[in-house]
């Protein structure tokens, strides 16, 4: 069995590459791919730590990260469809003033 | 740790097999122009982390993992982008100006990443924790303090074993039961907000918004038959 630290270096890795892709990216869909990816990371460091530590605390956040995921994606799903209506464009740049 | 230990055992390779797929993954996830092989990339990836989990004694996170993510949040992702016409994104540049900021600090935060987990810390073999099936039935006593006060306190009378999702469960519905209440509460809201800012605004006593293509087929038919008529 791999150990804890291999774990925790794949999330990092695959966290980093999704904080690369949020602030690279000019599509705002792909920007909320990366998101879910970085909030995947963290949910492998949970695991991991919940299988060295022997508790079943780590899985219950887990779930908990799981859920806030799913609404988080959503609304911002929603947020973009919107935009899109509002520009005809979902590139980050385009949506620079506040009061749209 | 040397070199033949590391690689010695089936779950290990599964480990870098799986772990390659999900890093190499997530890589394309970012570098792909089209959305929808993102969100297809973003699926590979999923997966990856479900099967982690579940190597890791977390089989029912690995199910909701599947379940959740690749179910439910991949097909929204690939509705909005079948809702949103990607076609003219073709043209223009993927990256943003920062985007040489954006490598930048993606590989300091990974140093520093790193550098917390290099030193020897966490490299030592974890065996498989039997905690994760059980569930401990607790239970108010009193209890007697090294200061001699007596004072109740919940304590585990017995564990039992159980499977993994038994186990989740009882915690879920036992000591997490609040948070469990504020998740679903979570889950309403979201959903709200979701359909309130997703519609499209009315105006006045206007019943129905007609899409914008749909408005203009219909004026071009209003035009031919007026012109027909005439």
């Amino acid at each position: 069995m791999p150990s804890t630290s291999a774990f925790l270096m794949l999330s990092g890795t695959i966290f980093c590459i999704g904080l690369a892709g949020v602030v690279m990216r000019r599509n705002m869909i792909t920007v909320l791919m990366c998101i879910e990816l970085m909030m995947n990371a963290v949910n492998i460091n949970f695991i991991a730590f919940s299988y060295r530590l022997s508790s079943l605390e780590g899985q219950v956040f887990t779930i908990f990260i799981i859920t806030v995921a799913a609404g988080e994606a959503a609304v911002g799903l929603a947020i973009i469809i919107q935009m899109y209506r509002l520009k005809n464009s979902i590139n980050v740049d385009d949506s620079r003033e506040l009061n749209g | 740790m040397d070199s033949q230990q590391l690689l010695s055992g089936i779950p290990m390779l599964v480990f870098f097999v799986i772990g390659t797929v999900a890093v190499a993954s997530s890589i394309l996830v970012v570098a792909m122009r089209n959305p929808v092989h993102s969100a297809l990339f973003l699926l590979v990836t999923f997966m990856c982390v479900a099967a982690l989990f579940i190597m890791q004694g977390a089989e029912f996170v690995g199910a909701v993992q599947v379940l959740v993510y690749a179910g439910g949040i991949m097909v929204l992702f690939l509705f909005v982008v079948m809702l949103i016409n990607v076609r003219h994104l073709s043209d223009e540049k993927m990256l943003s100006p920062y985007g040489l900021a954006g490598i930048g600090i993606a590989l300091v935060i990974f140093i520093l990443f790193a550098s917390m987990v290099r030193p020897g810390a966490y490299h030592d073999e974890v065996l498989r924790p039997d905690n994760l099936q059980r569930y401990g039935i607790h239970k108010h006593r009193k209890v007697t303090t090294a200061d001699g006060r007596v004072v109740r306190r919940n304590v585990v009378k017995r564990s039992k074993r159980v499977g993994n999702s038994e186990a989740i469960g009882m915690l879920l519905y036992g000591d997490y039961v609040v948070p469990f209440e504020i998740a679903s509460l979570f889950l309403l809201v979201g959903m709200v907000g979701a359909i309130v800012i997703g519609k499209r605004q009315l105006e006045g006593n206007q019943e129905e918004a007609i899409p914008a293509f749909m408005a203009k087929v219909v004026a071009e038919e209003k035009e031919v038959k007026e012109a027909m008529s005439a």
